[in-house]
This record gives C-alpha cells, structure tokens and sequence, in this order.
C-alpha cells in the first residue's frame, strides 16, 4: 500500500522514482555504467595504439618527438588541478554552499577551457606542419622522417634530399607511412578526449546554471556528484593519454 | 558430377578428407541423437502432459541436482571428444611434410596465379602429383582472398601482406573444384578454377613442358639487377648479412631475439630491412617496398633457398636449420651458389638432403 | 486505495476519452503524444514498428537474392549488385532488427511491469535510444538508395577500406550511431533492474526474462563501444588512407577482425539471450509450472556474459593465426554451448507432468526448440577445428546461424509477440490462422535451411551469385522454401494488424499466466502501470499455488 506522499515531494524527484534516494542510487550507477562503456570505447583505441606501436617503435619515437611536449605538460596540470577545483564543487554542494559551489564550477569550466585552447593551438600546429594525416601529409615538412630532426629550412623536405640515393627515398616512405598511423592514432585519440570535454564543459555550463537557479541543496546534489565522476575520468584519460603519446622516448633528448 | 543426384559429401581426395568425413559423421550421429531424442521427449510430453481440463493443476517443480549434473557432464564429455577428434586433425593440416613439394600461389582480384619451383605458371589451375605432398605458400596482391578445395577438405585465407601456408597430398588422379572462399569484390564467385591431380609420371612430364625460367633463376637475376650483390657478397665495401644458408637459419637479432629465418622473415627484410636488424650490421639497408611485385618477391626468395653455406665458420654464428635438417660440412659449393636449372626443377627437390650440396645437379626425373 | 493518475506528462495534451478505463493507448492521440512519449511502453511500440519495417526490407532482399540463387548463373542482377543484396540483408537484419528487436519491444514494454516500476529508470534517455536507432537506420536507408554497399556486413579489411567502389562511409557512420541506441537501452535496462524493482522483488524472485534482459544488457555494454570504435576506424582508413588495416599502408587486415569479431561474438549473445528470456516466460504458463532449475538459468546466463568475450577466435580460424589460439578458442566454444544446452534441457523438463496447451505461443517454443537445438549442435560441429576448416565461409555456417537466428530468435519473438499481445493491445489474434502461420513459418524455415548445411559440406562457398550446377538441385529447395517461410511471415503481419481493430477482446489475464503484468494490472496496462505498487512475496511461476478456476478471474481496476 504505497503512495507516493505528495507532501515530501520534491521538485527535482522524477515521478516514476519512489524517493530521492532511489533517484540518486539510480543515477549514480548509471553514470558508473556509462564510464565502463567509456573505457571499452578508448580502450580499443588504446589496443590499436599499443599494437602498432610494439610494430613500429622507432617512427613512433620519431612521431612523438615532433609533438609538442611542453603544452601537453601544461594540459596535464591543468587538468589535475581542474580535477581539484571539480572535487571541490562536489563538496560545495554537499555543504549547500552555493556561492562556493557557483565559484568552484566556473573554476573548473574556465580550467576546462583553457585545455580545449591549448588544444586549439596544438592542432593548428600539427595542420600548419603538414601532421594531420590525408592528402596533405607530410612529415618531411619540417622534419627529416629517418632520424627525427628538425629541419631549420622550413621547405626542405628529407625526401628532396638527393644525398642519400634512391634508397632514402624507399626508406622515407615506409617511415612515413607509419608516423602517419601515429599521428591517425593521436588525432583520433586526443580528438575523442577533447571531445569528451567539450560535453564536459556543456554539462558545467549546466551546472551553473542550476546552481544559480538555487536547483541544489543538501537533499538534492546528486548532478553536482555525477558531473564530477564524468570529470574525473575525462582527466584519468588523459593522464593515460600523455605519456603514451608525447612521452615515448624522451629521455634520450634530455 | 552428375547434376541431377544429390550428393551429400564431396569426393575424397586427399589423405584429410576420409577424417573429415568421419569426423563430420560423429558429429552427425551425436547431434541427430540428441536432436532425435529432445525432440522426441517434448513430443511424448506434449501429448501425454496435454491438458485435459482448465481446472488442471500440476505439481511443484521438484529439483533434481542429479539430472541437472548428468546433463551438464555428459554433454561436456561428447564435446570434449569433439574437441579432441577436431584439434588432432587441424594439428594435422598446420604439420606439413618436410618433403612437401613447394608451390607458390599469388591470388588477386579475380585469379589464381601458381608458380611451381622450377618456374611453370599456372593461372586458376594447379597441377599435383597424386601421393605427395604440396605445401602451398601463398599471398594476395590486394585483399583477402581464400584457397578452398572442397574435395582435399582444406582452405586457408590468403592475406596481403603476408604469407600464408597450407598443405595437402591428393589420394585420386581426378579434376577438382578451387574456390575463393573470401569474399573479394565483384568476381568473387567467378574466382573459381580447377585442382588436377595427376599420376607422378604424367606430372613430370607436365611439369618439365614449360619455358618458363624456374623461380630461383628469375630470383638470381633480380639479385643482380636490384642491387642486392653489392652488399651481400664476399667483397662488398658496405656489408650486409651473408645469405648463405639464410633460409631457416636462426637469426641473432640486434635486440638479442631470435628469429627463424623464413619466407616471411626475408619478406620482411626486403621490405622493412630495419624492423628486425640482424646483429653486428647497421640500419643501412634500403627498402624495396614499391619497388617489387609479390612474385618477384617469391622469385628472390626462392633463389635464397638455393644458396647454401659453405662451411661452418663463414656465418656469423653456428648455423643452425629448423626448416631443413643442417647440411653437412663438406666442401664444394661456390660462394654464389649458381643452381642449375634442372637440379631445382626436381619437383621432390628437399631443402638439403644431407648428401653435400644440393646443388650438384640430380637428374631431373 | 485511491488510484492515481499520475500526470506527470505537461506534453501529453489533454484529449483523453474516457473509457471505462484509461490505459496507456488511450492516454493520447496526437501524434506528439507518441513521437515525444516518455511512456516506455509508448516506446516500445515505436520500435515494434520500425524494426518490422526493418524486417521487411531486409526480408526483401533475401527474396531477391534466393532468387538470384535458383540458377547456377550470375544471371539475374550484375554480380556488384547481388553483393550488395546480401551485405544490405546482412547489415539490416543483424542491427536494425535481431539486435533491437527482443530488447526494444518486449524489454521495454515488459520490464518495467515485471519488476512493478512504474517505467524504466531513464524514460528520456529511452525515448533517445529510438531516436538514435532511427538516425542510425536512416543513414542506412539514404546508402540503400544512393547506391548500396558491397562488402558484406563484416566489412572486412582491406577491400572496404581500399578497394570497395561503394558508400561504405555512410553505412559504417549509420552503425557507429546505432551502436548508441544498444548501449543507452543497455545501461537503462541494467540500471532499472538494479534499482526500480517492487517491495520484496529479490533477484531471485525476478522472473528469467528479467536475467536474460540483465545479461543481454551487460553484453551490450561492453562490448558495442568496440566495434563502435573500429567502424570509427576503419571509415577514417577509408577517408584519409591511414593504414591501421591496409597492408598496403602499413597496416595489418586481421586486426580488423579481432576487433570486429571482439563484438560480433557476444552480439550473437545479445540476440539470442533475450529471447529465451521469452520462452521462460512461455513454457511456464503453458505447462503451468514452475520452471526447472531456475537458479541454473540464471547462472547460464552470466555464463554467456562472461564466455561470449571469449570465444570471438573461432571465426578465424583459417586466418593464418597460431594453431594455439584457434585451440584455446574451440575448447571455450565448446564450454559456452554448454550453457545453451542447459537451458534447452531445463525447458524440456518444466513440461514434465504439466499440463500442455497449444496455443500458438507455445507452438513457437516447440519450434524454437527444435530449431536452436539444431542450430546450436551444428555451432558444436563448427567448433571443432578440423571440420571448421573445410566449412568455414561455405553455406554450412549460413545454415547454421541462421537455424539459430531465424528458427530460434525469431520463434522465441513471436512467441512473445503472441503471448503479450493481449496485454499489449487488449486484444486476440485469431488463432486458428496464427496456428496456420507457424506452420508455414515452421515448414518454410526448415525447407530454406536444412539444404544449405549440405550445400555448404559440398563446397559451395558464401556470397556466391553463381555456383557449380551440381548445387542447383539444393538451392532451387531453399528458395522454394525461402517462398513458404516469406509467406508465412506475411500473414503474420496481416492478421496481427487485423487483430488491433477487429480482434476479440482479451480479459485482463487469458492465458492464466503469473506475473506481476499479468495478475496485477489490466491489458493494456494504465500509462503509470500499475494502480497501486505491488509487493512480492512468491517465486516466480508459482503456478502450483494457483487455483485455476479462481485466482485469475479478479480483474485489476481503478476505483471511482
């Protein structure tokens, strides 16, 4: 003999859920679930990039090099500390501490967006280089695909060289085609992640707005607690993503 | 093959298929029991459980751990042996004799290319001798193909790229169906051609009527022309790896693996010759990727086959066969071993018979 | 008791005739109230129509091409539009209708009532997951008439990422997209079992399709982000020329078939699983007993959930991978058909001392079992590797899937598509033709297929548009069978669309069957589903505690 009890009825609770805490209990494992199939998604991406690089060690290193290490170091930070500020507006909104929690949120989002344009740089970096894999193509660009090295004359490819004999030119190729598959690799990998963010910094969006509009409360906090779950593994990715990428090899250039 | 009778089994025409076939009939038999026998139960059930009236209340279930038990282990059982039976012949189909005759098969879109040993070509027909073994090494020029004759009860995919085995010995001189069992594009069920297995002396004769120059010579020119005797030969400035006894020797790799060196392995030298650099040598081979077709490929690495070690101490290391038993350290073999052309038409040409060097010429049979 | 109405829909407008009694058909008319319901039963009818008229193009090109397959020659199409008749057969009916449609219609429409939840936990994201099946179908649809696609629905490397001539990108983005759908319905139906189940509803109290939805749910999780994310792959190949499947390029084409098969496998789980949640369901009542080893089920269950992932090397096995693999990979194909096995016997034994009535849903589990009996024994013949190597891409393995799919997974649907009805609609279908039907169906099925295991064990490979004569003979029967089965399907159709209009009225309860949907609300059931929360405190198919004369003749209402 259960009735929904009109009295308790709070605005948030969804009519086909008996109490608020079924409606978090809910919630809360469907965001768990969703982040499983979030790691079987990267995690092929990731299977791919493991195996080929195993296969092609060398053009991988070559390929990593040309990456630039030191915005993606600073992505990282940002994002961890992005992870704070996040862990931070969970407990705001536990604590019912609205302008806290309004305050912690844009933190976050203004974090968040920071990456997105570091990102934005990075990438207009890689088109200008003649990086991002298709027809225009071209690692030879700017670097020499052999031993990796900068080359100072913007225009002069490895592949003009005539130094080295018809042989270079056969040996180019190859190494060419597999920096492309890295750099396919990190195209499709970081532009899944940033992806990822940017419906992050959607749902932030949304977040504020709720919070300005007084939505949460000690009772009622649970999209505060699930954005941050998202968050977290937007920048657990990451951290996987990093090293993997612009880390391989480095030691050897100090 | 009458068209108008149906038959159930294709002809038997190699040693696998009377397995197969049985195989395929224990199968047959245990499934058409059980079939016979669920059915036959849901059937008695039906009719002796019917309903007879709406006021009809049957029973609790009872449990019966002992039949749920038996009907878990005695299914287990039956499989287990399927498994058995069905592992012991595929162990069969991946073993091929070390006597096999070799034959090399390029499929692409929408054909069958055969190169025997000493060079005959064949396109969608493959000529066997009956009662002996064939080791096919095969390859495709562009997508997956797959080799399928159902009368030998044998198929394996045919991959770009890479190289893919299989093996078979013809019991029945005959004409039998060759099927592209992958699907490949808009010819794939034109793909089709014919396996003829032919008595041993109608197969020599067929075998010697070519004019094709054999494989290991075509190899011997590319050799030269592509510019591979300037480093892998005795007096060369830039030094590449001695080839002699290449094939099937065991190669110390620069990061302290070892590889057999076979069909894929020279394959790969060929294309991506600093993927797996042999120890002591520097990154300084170019790459003939682009530069060679599949079957100039073939043709190389058949003439490398030819090449033998002359002693011992000339290799890098111990040389050490596992595709062919270690040749005997006698003299004779020049540095650059020329075969003659009759000797490796031999169609029952082994790697190296322990009898010195293969290369002095056997008469062609 | 009041009852209550909920009225939590402001969309659903306000022209609600009053009957006797609302229900959730009633509850709305305009064609907003249906396009933008919340209502998971709403929904589920949504999918019943579109994966029907999935099913009937893709029933439209078997017909053409068993057509095609009645002479030797490659005489009736071009031979590139015979492949794309299969590959556009194959893509339809494995995604838009075997994978959706147990789950999309019974599941959505059932769950929420077996557990006595008022819906599902996430009814927007559920209205979602139609709208992403229709976007992923409609990609689909503008290939088909654009032009078509090639490479048959496994899409191997590299011929369709380099050498196929057809839209394979548009077909490839349709699937990535519908991959969504399967995965949002998944989590919802994951999450609701977790957490929207009745007073005293214990795991063990579920009923079995509750399991099978879990299971199929847990499947579809893990495992469609995979081939999600090696479509992605591979269609960006196809765009920008990458190389992580074309040798040509550096790549390698067995890769693509780890990762496509990673899914394919457990997919083969997600179609099945779901409908032998149906016969559970349908072998009870009709036997009127508790089933047989329920907690063996159950685990069997979990069985495929963990096994399926496991098993995906045994469609490769002459691709040239190490014979320790493919050996690793029988002995685990062997293991998984173990947990089929039990079912089957565990039905078997529910009608033991039953009491048996024929009604057409219980012929269609007589079918099915037979059926995915045969089907699942000749799995156990593809798994021993010697024999795979001879039937392996021949006709025997499109026998076989298809004992599996058509006569088991399509049984098992209209056995539950049947059996629900009238709860459904409130309404009968008649039944001496629906009978007649599953003969035909029956008849029909076995005449198409049972020749292609010979067909195939002869020789005659896959997606072949012609073939040596000496096939003619067997496949001129499975098109002669292919017309039955057609048939049969149709009048299905026909007479069920019939049924909605001019079908008997059901009572609330006609088959006598336990049930929190059947005992303790109306057909059709109220939008809010039930008047009042149930509470359980019985097993499930306690049909040995029912009195048949009485207990099912109280009628659910709402009071005044």
């Amino acid at each position: 003999m259960h009735s929904s009890d009109h009295s308790a009825h709070h605005p948030a609770l969804a009519h086909h859920f008996q109490d608020l805490e079924q409606q978090k209990d809910t919630t809360w494992l469907a965001m768990w679930v969703f982040l499983a199939t979030e790691i079987m998604f990267f995690g092929g991406l990731f299977l791919a990039y493991v195996i080929y690089r195993s296969s092609y060690p060398d053009a991988f290193a070559i390929a990593s090099n040309a990456l630039n290490v030191n915005m993606g170091l600073g992505n990282t930070f940002v994002l961890i500390i992005s992870s704070f500020t996040m862990a931070m507006s969970v407990y705001s909104a536990q604590m019912a501490q609205t302008g806290r929690l309004i305050v912690f949120l844009i933190l976050t989002l203004i974090l968040g967006c920071t990456f997105l344009g570091v990102k934005y740089f990075e990438y207009k970096d890689k088109f200008d280089s003649h990086l991002v894999p298709g027809r225009h193509f071209d690692f030879a660009y700017h670097h020499d695909p052999i031993t990796g090295a900068t080359l100072h004359n913007e225009h002069e490819g490895a592949s003009n060289k005539p130094s080295s004999g018809h042989e270079a030119t056969g040996h180019s190729k190859k190494a060419l085609r597999e920096i492309q598959i890295f750099f396919s690799l990190y195209f499709a990998m970081t532009g899944l992640h940033a992806f990822h963010m940017i419906i992050g910094a959607g749902l932030l969006i949304w977040l504020v707005i709720s919070a300005m509009k007084g939505k949460f409360s000690k009772e009622y906090n649970s999209p505060v607690e699930l954005v941050g779950l998202y968050w977290h593994f937007v920048d657990i990715v990451w951290i996987f993503l990093f090293p993997l990428l612009y880390l391989i090899g480095r030691h050897h250039h100090g | 093959m009458q068209s108008s009778t149906v038959q159930f089994l294709p002809e038997q025409a190699s040693s696998f298929a009377l397995q197969v076939d049985l195989l395929y009939l224990y199968l047959t038999v245990v499934s058409a029991f059980f079939t016979v026998l669920i059915v036959g139960i849901i059937i008695f059930f039906a009719i002796k459980y019917r309903r007879r009236s709406d006021a009809d209340r049957p029973p609790m279930t009872v449990a019966n751990l002992l039949l749920e038990i038996t009907w878990i282990v005695v299914p287990l059982a039956l499989s287990f042996v399927m498994f058995i039976w069905g592992a012991a012949i595929f162990f069969k189909m991946a073993s091929p004799p070390k006597e096999a005759i070799d034959v090399y098969v390029t499929g692409k879109q929408w054909m069958w290319k055969m190169q025997h040993i000493n060079g005959h070509r064949e396109i969608n027909e493959l000529h066997v001798p009956v009662g002996k073994p064939v080791r096919l090494t095969m390859t495709s020029e562009d997508v997956l193909h797959s080799f399928f004759i159902p009368a030998f009860r044998i198929k394996a995919d045919v991959v770009p790229g890479s190289y893919s085995k299989m093996w078979f010995e013809a019991t029945k001189p005959g004409k039998y169906h060759l099927f592209c069992a992958e699907y490949c594009g808009t010819k794939h069920s034109g793909m089709i051609g014919s396996i003829i297995v032919m008595e041993q002396r109608e197969y020599d004769a067929w075998l010697g009527n070519t004019k094709d120059s054999s494989l290991a010579e075509a190899g011997q020119k590319l050799f030269k022309t592509m510019g591979c005797v300037s480093c892998h030969s005795v007096d060369s400035a830039t030094k590449g790896p001695n080839l002699e006894g290449i094939y099937g020797k065991q190669v110390r790799l620069q990061d302290g693996n070892t590889v057999i060196a076979d069909e894929r392995y020279l394959r790969e030298s060929l294309l991506l010759p600093n993927s797996k650099l042999t120890e002591g040598f520097a990154a300084n081979m170019p790459s003939y990727q682009g530069l060679m077709t599949e079957e100039q490929i073939l043709q190389l690495i058949s003439y490398m086959r030819t090449l033998k070690p002359v002693t011992t101490n000339t290799s890098n290391k111990t040389v050490v066969s596992t595709l062919a038993p270690a040749p005997q350290a006698t003299p004779a073999a020049k540095a650059e071993a020329t075969p003659t052309p009759k000797a490796v038409a031999t169609p029952t040409a082994t790697e190296s018979k322990p009898s010195g060097s293969p290369l002095k010429s056997e008469p062609a049979k | 008791m009041s009852a209550h109405v909920i009225d939590s829909k402001p969309l659903i407008e306000d022209k609600v005739e009053h009957k006797e009694q609302e229900n959730y058909l009633t509850a709305g008319y305009s064609l907003k109230s249906w396009l933008l319901t919340l209502d998971h039963k709403r929904i589920a009818l949504l999918y019943l129509i579109s994966i029907t008229a999935m099913f009937f193009v893709g029933g439209i090109f078997a017909a053409l091409l068993r057509l095609e397959l009645m002479t030797p020659q490659s005489d009736l199409f071009e031979p590139d539009n015979y492949n794309k008749l299969f590959t556009m057969h194959g893509i339809i009916m494995v995604f838009f209708f075997i994978i959706p449609a147990v789950p999309g219609v019974l599941g959505n429409f059932l769950l929420p009532l077996m557990l006595g939840a008022k819906d599902v936990a996430f009814p927007r994201l559920n209205l979602l997951s139609w709208y992403v099946y229709i976007v992923g179908a409609a990609f689909t649809m503008f290939t088909i008439v654009s032009g078509g696609v090639d490479t048959g629905w496994t899409f191997y490397t590299p011929y369709s990422t380099s050498s196929s001539q057809t839209h394979v990108v548009p077909v490839v983005l349709g699937l990535f997209i519908t991959g969504f759908s399967s995965i949002l319905t998944g989590l919802n139906f994951m999450v609701t079992i977790h957490r929207m189940r009745a007073p005293g509803l214990t795991w063990f109290r579920l009923p079995l399709m509750v399991w099978s939805i879990y299971a199929t749910s847990i499947i579809q999780i893990l495992g469609t982000p995979v081939i999600a994310v090696t479509l992605m792959m591979a269609g960006l190949e196809r765009i920008f020329r990458i190389g992580i499947f074309d040798p040509n390029l550096g790549g390698d084409p067995v890769l693509f078939q780890h990762l496509f098969w990673f899914y394919s496998h457990p997919a083969v789980y997600i179609m099945i699983v779901p409908g032998m949640g149906v016969i559970n369901e349908v072998v009870t009542c009709f036997s009127r007993r508790s089933i047989f080893g329920y907690r063996a089920i159950a685990f069997a269950n979990v069985g495929f959930v963990v096994f399926s992932f496991v098993v995906w090397g045994h469609h490769m096995i002459v691709s040239g991978q190490s014979v320790y693999s493919a050996l690793i990979f029988s002995i685990l194909s062997y293991l998984v058909g173990i947990f089929s096995a039990i079912k089957v016997f565990n039905w078997t034994a529910t009608m033991y001392k039953g009491s048996i009535s024929f009604d057409t849903p219980m012929l269609y589990v007589f079918g099915f079992q037979g059926l995915f009996l045969i089907g699942g024994l000749t799995g156990l013949f593809l798994a021993a590797l010697g024999f795979d190597v001879h039937v392996h891409d021949t006709y025997f393995v499109v026998a076989h899937f298809h004992y599996v799919m058509v006569g088991g997974l399509v049984m098992a649907f209209l056995a539950g598509i049947h059996f629900w009805w009238p709860k459904m609609f409130g309404r009968k279908y008649p039944e001496g033709i629906s009978k007649f039907a599953m003969i035909l169906i029956f008849s029909g099925f076995n005449l198409t297929f049972f020749p292609q295991f010979i067909l195939g064990y002869l020789g005659m490979p896959r997606r072949y548009a012609s073939y040596p004569d000496e096939f003619q003979v067997l496949n001129i029967m499975s098109t002669a069978g292919g017309s039955v089965l057609g048939l049969g399907f149709l009048l299905v159709g026909v007479y069920m669309v019939w049924s909605l209009f001019f079908g008997k009225e059901a009572g609330q309860n006609p088959w006598k069957a336990t049930g929190l949907e059947w005992e303790h609300t109306t057909s059709p059931p109220p939008t809010e589903n039930f008047y009042e929360t149930p509470v359980v405190n019985e097993d499930p198919y306690n049909y040995a505690n029912r009195d048949f004369l009485k207990d099912f003749n109280k009628e659910v209402k709402a009071s005044a």
